[in-house]
């Protein structure tokens, strides 16, 4: 577990998104799926954000914002300096021969670091509007549903699917794949296991999704 | 000396944050089982962050069997919290606990605002957990009740040998666009900064009226709020809140309050201890070593 100050590079905006890339310092990327904790300028606490992009130089990470915190974190400017702990959490298993990756609205934060590492899969992405689905362009190989259309409604038999989404779509997708690997979300505070806010139903239990996921077997959920 | 408030670490899951510390605080540990409130748990707002976990935990006989064991590994002395809903519960987790040559001290969570409050005054609680371990025993007592200055000394005459200050206060987060509360419990206990003046008004008339050793917390985040809280009666210094930002607060804490103390002319930051009373500390009630 790191942390340290890291330098913005730039903001960039796709569709409603943003996607804020940090000079990443002596960080480690990590397994797809796993997260870091941002701490926006101004908020008492740090925010979970899976990685987006990992080069050489660089940390990325796609960020809708939708509070005070994210807004902060999206406004950020070029050589500002942001607080970054990671990564953290357990990320997707890499040994699938098949894989698809199924993802829902920001849920496609983690995909493109995903797609590198897995060689560029098929992903199908469903969005709100056509304006979110702009940050399809993000994932290689994508095929898109715009609602009211659903991304279930894309899935491929005989595939390991590796999902990422609100928990309604993540339900659809344990229903339909039931060997998928979902990440899930939930608010916390610390990313390490300290403060017990990201309780999530696991197996009939509540579990620390910072340390016990994020990324799950849908069987164990 | 600087420890971690309970439930604000998991010196399993982060032994090396554990390790920067005197002493590690457990989670309110309570006779059976708890699973903890429902989802959503923790809000943030402008000035502090509300939590509903509802004291999650493996309970007494578990935690003995299969924590106790690995908190001792890290080899740091363990403080317990344990919460119960009698007298007889504090008495019975108390007595579990004084056969555990690595428990150092026992903090009574007199004050969890997230659970129903134990029946039984504090005074009676105390002595019932007096009766039942010799181990040195701290009463966590909340600043919202109006007259902790009172209820600490019920606490030092029922034989509590410090007093823990102060356990959260309980607050209330709306969501902006529904204005439906964001807890699942709708109320839950506040922490952060907004707790810092309360924190030291309690620290200060709590010293004022038992001047019994006080562990201090409540919003602190830097060396000079740990220093404030030392020169208003407390002789140790807890974090809460700002171990969840920075895992590293502290060993950062620590060499800033020696900095703040050696700024201010002091050798030692404990060679501030109580000065806000100025002429005017007390004669201690009770004091241990």
């Amino acid at each position: 577990m790191r942390r340290e100050a890291l330098i913005v590079a730039g903001v960039e905006r796709v569709g409603p998104y943003s996607l804020v890339s940090l000079k990443r310092g002596s960080l480690e990327s990590g397994v797809p799926g796993q997260f870091f904790m941002l701490s926006p300028p101004g908020r008492l606490l740090p925010r979970p954000m899976s990685l987006c992009l990992a080069t050489r130089r660089e940390l990325a990470f796609l960020i809708d914002p939708i509070g005070p915190g994210t807004r902060a974190l999206v406004e950020l400017v070029r050589g500002q300096a942001v607080d970054v702990l990671g990564p953290l959490g357990n990320g997707y298993r890499l040994d699938v021969k098949r894989p698809l990756l199924v993802g829902g609205g920001i849920g496609v934060a983690p995909f493109p670091y995903l797609s590198e590492r897995l060689g560029r899969p098929p992903a199908v992405l469903g969005f709100r509007t056509s304006e979110h689905a702009e940050a399809a362009a993000l994932v290689p190989n994508a095929e898109v549903a715009v609602e009211p259309r659903l991304v279930t409604e894309l899935l491929r038999p005989r595939h390991d699917v590796l999902a990422c989404g609100p928990e309604p779509m993540l339900a659809a997708v344990a229903r339909l794949a039931p060997r998928s690997q979902l990440a899930w979300e939930a608010p916390m505070a610390c990313g390490y296991g300290a403060c017990y806010g990201c309780a999530v139903r696991i197996g009939g239990e509540l579990k620390r999704l910072c340390v016990d996921g994020p990324v799950l077997d849908a069987e164990a959920a | 000396m600087i420890l971690n408030a309970s439930g604000c670490l998991d010196a399993l899951t982060a032994p090396e944050v554990a390790r920067e510390l005197d002493a590690f605080v457990t989670k309110t540990v309570t006779p059976q089982p708890r699973g903890g409130n429902e989802p959503v748990r923790i809000a943030e707002t402008e000035v502090g962050m509300l939590n509903s976990i509802g004291l999650a935990n493996p309970g007494i006989d578990s935690f003995r069997q299969d924590v106790l064991p690995r908190l001792a590994e890290l080899e740091l002395p363990i403080w317990v919290s344990v919460g119960g809903f009698s007298a007889d519960d504090y008495a019975d987790l108390c007595r579990h606990l004084d056969e555990e040559p690595v428990v150092e001290a026992v903090e009574l969570n007199l004050s969890c605002p997230n659970v129903a409050e134990p029946v039984g005054s504090v005074a009676e609680i105390v002595a019932a957990a007096r009766e039942a371990t010799s181990k040195k025993l701290y009463a966590k007592l909340s600043a919202a009740d109006g007259d902790v200055g009172s209820v600490a000394v019920a606490a030092a005459k029922a034989g509590a040998d410090g007093l823990s200050l102060v356990n959260t206060i309980r607050g209330l987060a709306l969501d902006p666009q529904t204005l439906a509360p964001t807890l699942s419990t709708a109320t839950g206990g506040l922490s952060g900064p907004a707790l810092r003046p309360i924190a030291l008004a309690a620290v200060f008339v709590c010293f004022e009226t038992t001047g019994l050793p006080i562990v201090g917390m409540g919003g602190v985040e830097t060396g000079r709020h740990a220093l404030q809280l030392i020169a208003a009666g407390a002789s140790v210094c807890a974090l809460g809140t700002i171990l969840f930002s920075d895992p590293e607060a502290p060993g950062r804490i620590r060499s800033e309050l020696t900095a703040e103390a050696e700024a201010l002319g002091f050798e030692n930051p404990l060679d501030a201890h109580a000065l806000a009373h100025g002429d005017k500390a007390p004669a201690p009630l009770r004091r241990v070593a």
